[in-house]
């Protein structure tokens, strides 16, 4: 039953999964966002608050989410990495970093777009921005910290730490606006049995996060076979399928 | 047309949002691909020069 499970901890078996899936994943993506895009710019009805601005959801909640997402990811596979001492566990944290980082740098630019209008200044150091803000530290942390050591294995192990001692920074980011005082406004999308929206509103914002995570497995995917490759280099499994 | 292009006096808060997320991902997928080739050519370059070691 768990044979599936066991047999991601070989690269030669995660790289052509991750072949195969990269394409199906990227094709998702690109209807679901093109999607999103059409129906959250041309067809959604303005907000009777935040008028045309509230289109900035689209992009920034996704992206927001995702930077969530992709470090929680970080954190899980570095510790199945530093638990198990499954090389793949690394491999995926390492592949993870760099899409994360980009994606939290989008949801604070995004954000901060979104503040200028809404709260009339770009940045506050508001608890959701302030604890968002330390998220993409600790990714550029957990980035820099992997080739700091010249033994790739400690470099692997110091970053899986960090990533997971990080890891309580997500619940914070999440609560923040229910726990302080917040110029952010609260849960839109995570409560979905009482909507914040009208469908013509939250069906585009769905599809743009599905295919926001359908993008974050599409480039996990190509990311993932490029750290196999680095890291199973002397491997004959790697000459062979190189050479083919 | 000029109605959506200036979204409600907001267009210049909108359009630079779309424009960095479609930057942001076209990045990702530029250097995943450029990563996944970098690696393809250290793994080539390994096999070259074992081969010449060995001839």
């Amino acid at each position: 039953m768990w044979t599936w499970f066991y047999r991601l901890a070989s690269p030669p078996h995660v790289y052509r999964v991750a072949a195969f899936l990269a394409p199906w994943l990227l094709g998702a993506a690109a209807v679901l966002i093109g999607y999103g895009v059409v129906a959250g710019l041309v067809f959604a009805p303005p907000d009777y608050q935040q008028g045309d601005a509230f289109r900035i959801i689209y992009v920034h909640a996704p992206a927001a989410w995702l930077s969530l997402f992709a470090y929680t990811t970080m954190a899980v596979a570095g510790a199945i990495g530093l638990i198990w001492k499954i090389k793949m566990g690394h491999a995926v944290a390492a592949a993870t970093a760099p899409i994360g980082a980009s994606f939290t740098l989008l949801g604070l630019m995004t954000g901060s777009l979104w503040g200028r209008p809404m709260w009339g200044t770009y940045w506050a150091w508001d608890p959701r921005l302030t604890s968002e803000l330390i998220l993409l530290f600790l990714y550029v942390g957990v980035m820099s910290l992997r080739p700091a050591f010249e033994d790739p294995g400690r470099g692997d192990r110091a970053a899986a730490l960090l990533a997971i001692v990080g890891v309580v920074n997500v619940p914070i980011i999440h609560y923040s606006v229910s726990w302080w005082n917040s110029l952010h406004q609260g849960a839109t999308v995570a409560k979905l049995a009482i909507p914040s929206m009208p469908g013509s509103m939250l069906w585009p914002l769905l599809s743009m996060l599905a295919g926001f995570m359908f993008f974050y497995g599409a480039v996990l995917c190509m990311r993932l076979r490029g750290e196999v490759l680095n890291r199973e280099r002397q491997a004959t499994w790697v000459r062979e399928a190189i050479k083919t | 047309m000029t109605e959506f292009w200036v979204m409600g006096g907001y267009a210049r808060f909108v359009w630079p949002c779309f424009a960095l997320a479609a930057g942001v991902l076209g990045w990702n997928l530029w250097s995943a691909r450029r990563y996944y080739a970098a690696a393809r050519v250290r793994v080539q370059r390994a096999i070259a020069m074992a081969a010449s070691e060995q001839s």
